[in-house]
């Protein structure tokens, strides 16, 4: 056999197994969105339908937003206290350290009080979604209401995502103000910068744009975590690679962890790009 | 009899593996399910009894043919008349699927609250007057993970006939349990028959303890179906994958109760 038919015949196979295993892949990432994206018109119109399950809908509020009161606290006084901080130091060597109060709070408001607040959301409340839904798939319990002509969308999802539309915005809000609030603290009396002009700044630059800004981010992120975190655990029979039983709901939760996080920042930047 | 009938008429199911290769389920195959008779659907595993009986529910689609439940078709169905063709079933799931985050009373109570005008009260009357036909008064507060095996298939066959259904189905509705146990859930199946003469569909790998309330048996092979109208008939049966299958779940020959009387 001459060297180059020989060459010709070792590289095909390969190309053909590349273009094989990228199409498949191909195939696979398009239905997930396609399935995804069904998902999510399923979840709005689950929204509409009644009877509206009131109980869950305030045993969802309880959930994601009372039970996250703490953990919004601490990581907005924390935040608001190292960019207090960090803010002085960086302001204090063009001698604007007036100037603090308004960095601190625009950069709560606009940026990191809400994506700070869907990271929180999603690591708590969002792998609970994914974990719950993805037993009871895998346990028949979904298919169970199908098989009962009960829809699963307005009975166990819709509540999830209406709970998180009321929940989110507020605790960002909630973040905001404590985040605020920290920056004072470490910037006033740590670090002796004037009460006044933390205030003022504050109260000057911040517009009526920002808050919305910030506000549509939060409406936004809440639709993404409940989206992604339920919809996997919804589809964990049918996502490629996940196994089987208990392995697929732990390795299914943790992918929509990591997917909501990805998206919650992705989305932070095409919303600041297209609003500001 | 009050159930109703189900047909299958040239109904082809397959499906992709990892390989890409296709693995044929159901070959356009043709039977009949009769009206308010029971009907045990047996076969090897991964021979496609659970996906009949998903094509049967709706809940998953035929590559090709058609079903129809009680002469209407029912492929490609959507929406609303999805709905209304589920609500003429009961399915009794493999592991009872009651739901794990609710009591014993709210489970059963579900069907009534979703799909019926019934007051708080009537609801109340209904469902405890079920679960002490079913042996379970007492037990009505308890969560799933509170009950035995037995117990939890009681409660999941209690949900499924608070809505009176034309059509039961059963997957595998003794897998776990113990023999006496095993004999009380057959009784069990042939009581609520006779009371509300639904038609019975049973997927088991309990060969040959179910076939003593079968009528009708059908057997899943490589794509293909053997109907037989009677369990004895199997045994009767020249084809080798047949007699292959009687000799393995039933020994050489096999009489049935009501041969037996």
């Amino acid at each position: 056999m001459p060297p180059e038919t020989e060459n010709c015949s070792i590289i095909k196979p390969m190309q053909q197994n590349v273009i094989s295993r990228f199409g498949s892949t191909g195939l696979v990432v398009v239905t997930d969105l396609g399935r995804m994206g069904l998902y999510l018109l399923q979840m709005l119109q689950g929204c509409f339908r009644t009877p509206f399950r009131f109980s869950e809908f305030m045993r969802q509020l309880n959930f994601i937003g009372v039970g996250s009161l703490v953990v919004i606290f601490f990581t907005a006084a924390s935040t608001g206290m190292v960019l207090g901080l960090q803010g002085y130091y960086s302001l204090h060597k063009f001698g604007a350290e007036g100037m603090l109060g308004s960095a601190v709070s625009l950069t709560l408001i606009m940026e990191l009080g809400p994506v700070l607040t869907a990271l929180m959301v999603t690591g708590r409340a969002g792998s609970a979604m994914c974990a719950e839904l993805g037993i009871m798939r895998i346990s028949e319990q979904i298919d169970a209401l199908d098989c009962m002509a009960v829809d699963p969308f307005r009975y166990l999802i819709s509540p999830k995502l209406l709970a998180a539309l009321i929940s989110v915005p507020l605790l960002t809000v909630l973040f905001d103000v404590v985040g605020i609030a920290g920056g004072y603290v470490a910037g006033v009396y740590l670090m002796g910068v004037n009460p006044g002009s933390y205030l003022d700044g504050m109260q000057s630059s911040v517009t009526n744009h920002d808050i919305m800004l910030g506000t549509v981010k939060s409406f936004v992120f809440a639709v993404l975590i409940v989206w992604i975190c339920s919809g996997r655990g919804y589809f964990v029979h049918q996502i490629r690679g996940a196994g089987f039983g208990a392995r697929s709901v732990s390795k299914v939760t943790t992918q929509a962890v990591v997917l909501s996080s990805i998206s919650v920042l992705i989305f932070d930047y095409l919303l600041t790009a297209i609003l500001i | 009899m009050n159930g109703t009938g189900i047909e299958f008429r040239g109904v082809g199911k397959a499906f992709l593996r990892d390989d890409g290769s296709r693995q044929v389920i159901l070959d356009r195959v043709d039977f009949s399910i009769p009206a308010g008779k029971t009907t045990v659907i047996a076969g090897g595993s991964g021979q496609g009894k659970s996906v009949t009986l998903k094509l049967i529910l709706g809940l998953m689609a035929a590559d090709s043919g058609r079903i129809l439940v009680g002469g209407s078709d029912t492929t490609g169905v959507r929406g609303r008349k999805l709905k209304e063709l589920r609500t003429r079933f009961g399915v009794l799931f493999q592991g009872a699927a009651l739901f794990d985050s609710m009591t014993v009373f709210e489970n059963v109570a579900l069907p009534l609250r979703e799909r019926t005008t019934k007051t708080e009260t009537e609801i109340k009357d209904q469902v405890l007057s079920s679960l002490e036909q079913l042996e379970l008064l007492g037990h009505e507060n308890k969560f799933p993970a509170q009950l035995s095996g037995g117990m939890k298939k009681r409660a999941g066959l209690a949900r499924a006939l608070q809505l009176k259904p034309e059509i039961m189905l059963f997957d595998e509705p003794t897998t776990g349990l113990d023999p006496v146990m095993t004999q009380e859930i057959y009784q069990l199946f042939a009581r609520t028959q006779e009371q509300i003469g639904y038609t019975s569909i049973i997927v088991s790998h309990d060969i040959p303890k179910v076939f003593n309330l079968a009528d009708q048996v059908i057997v899943l092979h490589n794509g293909e179906v053997d109907v037989f109208p009677s369990p004895e008939a199997i045994q009767w049966s020249e084809k080798p994958h047949i007699r292959k299958f009687v000799k393995t779940t039933m020994g050489e020959i096999y009489q049935s109760h009501l041969v037996e009387q």
